[in-house]
């Protein structure tokens, strides 16, 4: 029994559930998953989507020809889709930038986190998040206009083309060194006191005790910033596609025009290449193996995190 | 050879020797009107249980204490009460809880309805960050009450002595007030949706003494009308204040159980079980 | 009083002061406290040199003519006037669209749903989402928005792209914003036999507010400097009339009305073409733009970090 009717003294009492108030709640509750279905639905989308328009363009393209050539020439004859010169290109800032970026971002979180004061730390910190949240297309600016014309060309005059990969490395290098930093540092930072102090109680100096103790201890998250630091480059587009060039090379060189994954996605998205063209197919190609080596690498950074987190937890 | 001193041997002999008089002799009946029975009633996180088999009534217009040592599942059971414990997903009730005959546990029951009958009021004072009026407001408005509230917002805040403190300052923030002020608008806040029965969760714990007495002058003027329930740590606060008072304690497997209930006169001055005797003069707790 | 230790040479001093390999030891740690404090500044300071190289480039161009022209072949007569507008119908629709969603999605996880595994599949997707490169959104919404939906390069399709792009993140700051208020309010709002929506309406959400409204302004400045999703949407970069809905539009079959439905440029599309032109009078252009589009952006992180200030909690 949950509901009485009214009697002298005492008005009607019913505990049961208002159907009108009710039916209102689960309305609400819909529209709120619905809210959050979108952000499933946009997962689902980008694979329905990339995957869609690969299977086209694997009708036209050999998966053989696409893994196992090495020449993406999809605009002269003979025309060609090996996928390998847009990796190259992509390996190519990812490995220069890293030159850059690793040490210089080591050097800010273990500068930040073993011998910066708390009010400097306070201080530096966000300035150095300032760095990531610059909009790439002014990087991109930056590496075309001063980086390869008022610094590279004098330097190096004819040696490095204008188009190069080394200026857009070195934007993408400051672009990325936040991620670096902050990252490493937080974890340098949730290195215990006790492991630091034991060193030091040896004797051994600041620096010492930040690159042999501190540094080991933190590599899990070191590892992960890094991993995130290449996923963000590997899928940066415009400071490639200004600074790098669009020519498809195999090379590792600083020097030379180079074209990456994205910067194709870019070149072909500014055309109007119609629906069903193998032009238009050849961008989710491309960007079907860019997603799956952003996602192996942000999954891997995850990875890494949770599997050495109960070291010192 | 190490031995014991003996007055120890003696009392835990005495404790697995003792029987524990039967539930009928522990839990006084009421012969006044109650308003709710809790008959048989246990309650379970997930396959944990936190009481176990509670039975007794609170009388009508009184105040009643529960008061036991920590963890004996004082405020889960008074939480038991408005199904406030419902917000714990691994949380559910066996047995009767009635309210005016109706069970608080049936199938169909619910819980919002339930609470805005029965009111509570918590252990560290929580008004909303909004102005004392819409503090007061809030509870009228989403039950759907068609009042003056003007009107409304002034009794309850003269039924909970906070009106001549701040009637001229209702637009205020209510966390603009003292600890004690906070906690006299929490419970201007639960009277205001006009509920039959009050809970108080330690409502003092958080307070100093002089808050601490108001609030309990205030506790003697609100039972006039309204049914009290209180939960308290301060056994000397359930002497002052309470009419009726229940004791709990902790089994040997974590379940509370309710150990004896009666008027507190009675219980704190001729307990019938030993465990409560025990606990009343100081042996543990 | 001798000390007699193994490390103790009859010749060594029985001082504390670093000698030998021990005082190299220390020089070296002390000299790197500056060599990291450089390397540290470092990446501060090239932005500082680039930026006021290009402030100097393009300081002189700056005018109101230039910010009320429209793009031209001729670069003394190239202006931002598209762009700011088509940047501002972009931007606006974005955040029109994307608010109710993130808060509406944050709630959901936080308040109302059940602790399960779709609860754990929706929270790692979000954060999968977030590490999405901004390309591939694009080529999301060129394929879903534009050709599949037949929006075309209009605004719409823009702004519900770049809505999917900076959903993940605002969500990520809403939910932590809703985890800051206090369960106690809750507790206090549902003893009152308020249902869960009403306390989060009337409670909860009031309450994330700072930190939701800090959350958006901050994926808005990033959307506003979004170049390569655009682009793949077809954002055009010669646009020489408003986006006002006075202006001739492309109608798709799906009639959007006006604005929305136009093609546009923004302001980074348009620093985009310009710096890839030859002329060094195209790059001036370029550089004031871009002095346009920081301000922008620097004026709403600053709104955002006032915000985070001013409702950070004391206690």
């Amino acid at each position: 029994m949950t509901a009485i009717p009214s009697t002298p003294g005492r008005p009607a009492l019913d505990l049961r559930r208002k159907p009108m108030r009710h039916l209102g709640e689960k309305a609400i509750e819909l529209s709120l998953i619905a809210c959050a279905t979108v952000s499933l639905i946009t997962t689902l989308a980008i694979v329905f989507v990339l995957f869609e328009e690969t299977l086209s363009f694997f009708e036209e393209v050999t998966l053989r020809q696409f893994f196992l050539e090495t020449n993406w020439q999809p605009l002269f004859k003979p025309v060609t889709y090996g996928i390998w010169e847009l990796v190259a290109g992509t390996v190519n800032v990812v490995f220069w930038s890293l030159v850059f970026a690793l040490p210089v971002g080591l050097a800010a979180a273990i500068y930040l986190s073993e011998y910066a004061h708390p009010n400097t730390r306070k201080l530096l910190k966000p300035l150095l998040e300032a760095l990531a949240g610059v909009p790439t297309v002014v990087y991109a600016y930056f590496a075309l206009t001063v980086v390869t014309q008022d610094i590279l060309r004098p330097l190096l005059g004819d040696e490095i083309s204008f188009f190069n990969s080394l200026g857009a490395s070195l934007m993408m290098a400051v672009m990325i060194l936040p991620t670096i930093a902050s990252i490493s540092e937080d974890a340098m930072a949730n290195v215990p006191r006790d492991l630091r102090e034991a060193a030091y109680a040896l004797g051994a100096t600041r620096m010492e005790v930040a690159l042999r103790v501190v540094l080991p201890a933190a590599l899990s998250g070191v590892v992960a910033s890094v991993l995130l630091a290449i996923a963000r480059v590997v899928g940066e587009t415009m400071i490639v596609a200004i600074a790098a060039g669009s020519t498809p090379n195999l090379t590792l060189s600083p020097l030379e025009s180079i074209q990456t994954m994205t910067g194709y996605m870019l070149q072909v998205g500014l055309g109007d290449a119609a629906r069903g063209t193998i032009d238009y197919q050849s961008i989710f190609a491309v960007g079907a193996m860019l997603f799956m080596m952003t996602l192996l690498l942000n999954v891997g950074a995850q990875i890494v995190v949770n599997r050495f987190r109960e070291a010192y937890e | 050879m190490l031995r014991a001193p003996d007055n120890v041997q003696t009392l835990t002999e005495e404790r697995l020797t003792t029987e524990y008089l039967p539930a009928a002799e522990r839990v006084a009946r009421l012969d006044g009107k109650a308003i709710i029975e809790v008959r048989n009633f246990s309650s379970y996180y997930g396959s944990f249980r936190a009481l176990h088999d509670v039975s007794f009534q609170i009388p009508e217009r009184k105040i009643t204490a529960l008061i036991g040592p920590s963890g004996c599942g004082k405020s889960t059971l008074l939480r038991c009460i408005n199904r406030m414990n419902d917000l714990v997903p691994s949380f559910h009730g066996e047995g009767e809880m009635l309210y005016h005959g109706l069970d608080l546990y049936a199938k169909d029951v619910d819980p919002v309805e339930v609470r805005r009958r029965i009111g509570m009021v918590f252990q560290k004072p929580n008004p909303f960050p909004k102005s004392i009026y819409e503090n007061i407001a809030f509870g009228p408005r989403v039950n759907g009450m068609k009042v003056n509230m003007a009107e409304l917002v002034e009794s309850s805040l003269r039924r909970a002595a906070l009106w001549d403190d701040v009637k001229d300052k209702l637009k205020q923030s209510g966390l603009a007030l003292s600890g004690g002020q906070q906690q006299r608008l929490c419970i201007a806040r639960a009277l205001a949706t006009q509920p039959e029965i009050i809970l108080m969760d330690e409502p003092c714990s958080a307070l100093d003494p002089i808050a601490t007495l108001k609030i309990e002058d205030l506790m003697r003027e609100l039972a006039k009308d309204y049914t009290i329930v209180i939960v308290t740590h301060n056994m000397q606060q359930a002497a002052r204040v309470a009419d009726y008072t229940a004791f709990l304690m902790m089994r040997p497997d974590r379940a509370g159980e309710l150990v004896e209930f009666s008027d507190t006169d009675s219980l704190f001055t001729t307990p019938k079980d030993k465990r409560t005797e025990d606990y009343i003069t100081g042996r543990f707790g | 009083m001798a000390l007699h230790s193994d490390y103790l040479t009859p010749s060594s001093p029985t001082t504390l002061r670093a000698t030998g390999s021990v005082a190299r030891r220390q020089a070296v740690s002390r000299l790197s406290r500056y060599v990291l404090l450089a390397a540290t500044l470092s990446g501060v300071a090239v932005l500082v040199y680039l930026g006021y190289e290009t402030i100097a480039k393009g300081w002189d161009r700056l005018s109101w003519g230039f910010l009320t022209s429209y793009p031209s072949r001729f670069a003394e007569r190239a202006g931002l006037r598209s762009s700011i507008l088509g940047s501002a119908w972009i931007l606006g629709t974005t955040v029109i669209l994307a608010i109710p969603i993130a808060i509406g999605t944050a709630v959901w996880i936080e308040e109302f749903a059940p602790r399960n595994k779709l609860l754990t599949i929706v929270k790692l997707n979000l954060a999968n989402l977030a590490g999405v490169p901004s390309i591939i959104y694009g080529i999301l919404g060129l394929a879903v928005f534009v050709r599949l939906m037949g929006l075309g390069p209009s605004i719409l399709a823009g702004a519900l792209t770049l809505t999917l792009m900076i959903l993940p993140m605002t969500v990520i700051a809403s939910q932590e914003a809703i985890r800051q208020v206090p369960p106690s309010i809750r507790e206090g709002a549902l003893a009152l036999g308020a249902t869960r929506w009403q306390t989060v309406r009337h409670h909860v959400i009031p309450g994330a507010m700072p930190g939701i409204m800090t959350g958006m302004i901050l994926a808005v400045s990033r959307a506003a400097g979004e170049t390569a999703a655009l682009i793949m949407i077809g954002a055009f970069t010669f646009i020489s009339f408003d986006n006002t809905g006075l202006s001739p539009t492309d109608s798709p079959p799906f009639v959007t009305p006006p604005p929305l439905g136009d093609d546009f440029t923004t302001v980074p599309v348009q620093i985009y073409n310009w710096t890839i032109r030859p002329q060094e009078a195209f790059r001036e252009n370029a550089a004031a733009a871009i002095i346009v589009l920081m301000v922008a952006i620097l004026s709403l992180n600053l709104v955002a970090a006032v915000i985070r200030e001013r409702f950070r909690r004391h206690d």
